[in-house]
């Protein structure tokens, strides 16, 4: 009687990288092979693999980067409101990670510095079209709620592949040494 | 001298580490003689070669029902030491949390990643995140000095260095100076600056650091990410390197630099 209706489909997962360098991207790529096996477990929604725009409901969500601009804010929150279970992937959305780095500086400072052309000229770009950065780079914790963290700068082949496969076969992901790394 | 073996062998009791009995001498403290048997208790501001200091708390274990630090609270018969638990853990990883929000430590970025205390501590208590809200404060580099990188963003204020400083090398370079948020590693020359102040390259406070904030430069990545200290093990599993602690970063690379010179 409580026998499910139809088998399981395959779960939904997104995907995207905010204030980062696609590097956790990357290492999803790298777990070489298994992404075969992956396929059969999952489909991809949004994400720079499908080149899908915007996200329909979703299991999971990979965010990967920190959030520092105001479009940022707006994919992340749309990536909340979809994903049943939303992952930090990799330390940039951690912890803000690289982009971070600017956080001790004012952001007029940091944009001042940048445009400023070699004589002495500065034109910071203002076109309506960009979006605006935040104060600070911000870990994506502090702006929504996570369900899990996936450290690593990026996290390896092998710790992804570990997390995901705990995640889809309803273990609780443990990540643990050697496979925990901050760097 | 064989009288001093004599009397240590007849004062050694034993008092027990989460039920397993562990003998001490007298003297030792419960830190010490956990180490010495090969039980790891989680720490950070102790050092083998330095008076205990008893402030990270990270050793923090509860002592016949009451906390205490493991490397403070002397080693007595009979007493009931709980460490290895949940609950303990749980603190000790809050503990971690608090240190990594409080400061910059930007384990990607940084040269001691891999041999840094503070990293391999949170590996081994499973620590995914900081949890906390970043403070992100504004802290101070300081690489006036030709040998020795002092880099504010990454220390936790253990005062390893300080009193490495004072008591090993009798030099007093560091203090800690403010207070609460704004407590922070100042520097004893008449500018402030590392290069005005006694510190050399061979002084143990210039390697005593456990985190990245005082680093000798020019070894940065002669070990190679991946290959490092706690990428071995867990330091959970390197009682014995916790227990003699030799100077991690600099005799490493010069063995491999000498090893590159013989081939």
């Amino acid at each position: 009687m409580n026998a499910p209706h139809e088998l399981p489909q395959k779960l939904r997962i997104a995907t995207t990288s905010l204030s980062g360098c696609f590097g956790c991207h990357m290492s999803l790529l790298d777990i070489d092979e298994r992404l075969l096996e992956l396929a059969t477990l999952v489909e991809f929604d949004r994400s720079p693999i499908t080149d899908i725009k915007h996200c329909g409901p979703c299991d999971v969500g990979l965010v990967e980067g920190g959030v520092c601009n105001a479009e940022n804010v707006e994919v992340l929150r749309e990536l909340r409101r979809n994903c049943k279970v939303l992952v930090a992937f990799g330390a940039c959305a951690i912890t803000g990670g690289l982009p971070a780095q600017r956080n001790n500086r004012e952001v007029t400072q940091c944009l001042t510095q940048i445009y400023r052309t070699d004589s002495g000229e500065v034109a910071v770009p203002n076109d309506p079209e960009l979006p605006l950065l935040l104060d600070k780079v911000y870990p994506i914790n502090e702006i929504v709620r996570v369900d899990y963290f996936l450290p690593g700068c990026p996290p390896s082949g092998d710790t992804i592949w570990k997390f995901l496969t705990d995640l889809l076969t309803g273990r609780t992901p443990r990540i643990e040494h050697p496979l925990l790394k901050f760097d | 001298m064989s009288d001093n073996l004599n009397s240590g062998l007849d004062s050694t009791a034993t008092f027990s580490i989460d039920g397993r009995r562990v003998p001490f001498e007298a003297g030792q403290t419960i830190l010490q003689a956990a180490l010495a048997a090969g039980v790891y208790i989680p720490h950070l501001c102790n050092h083998p070669d330095l008076k205990p200091h008893g402030s990270c708390k990270m050793c923090t274990v509860i002592v016949n029902g009451r906390n205490g630090s493991a490397c403070t609270a002397r080693a007595m018969p009979g007493l009931e030491v709980e460490n290895d638990t949940p609950a303990l853990n749980d603190r000790r990883r809050v503990l971690l949390q608090m240190l990594f929000v409080e400061g910059n430590h930007f384990c990607p970025g940084c040269e001691k990643s891999g041999n840094c205390q503070l990293q391999a501590l949170a590996y081994d208590l499973e620590m995914l995140a900081p949890h906390f809200r970043h403070a992100f404060p504004a802290r101070v580099v300081d690489a006036s000095h030709p040998d020795i990188w002092l880099d504010l963003n990454r220390c936790i204020m253990c005062e390893l260095c300080v009193r490495a400083s004072r008591d090993l090398d009798g030099k007093s370079v560091f203090m800690l100076a403010g207070r609460g948020t704004n407590s922070r590693v100042v520097v004893n020359s008449p500018s402030g600056l590392l290069k005005d102040s006694a510190l050399t390259i061979d002084d143990r406070a210039a390697h005593i650091c456990p985190v990245g904030a005082i680093l000798p430069k020019r070894v940065g990545y002669a070990v190679p990410i991946g290959e490092r200290q706690f990428d071995q093990a867990t330091i959970g599993h390197q009682v014995d390197y916790l227990a003699k602690r030799t100077i991690p970063i600099r005799p490493v690379a010069a063995e491999t630099a000498a090893a590159t010179e013989g081939n």
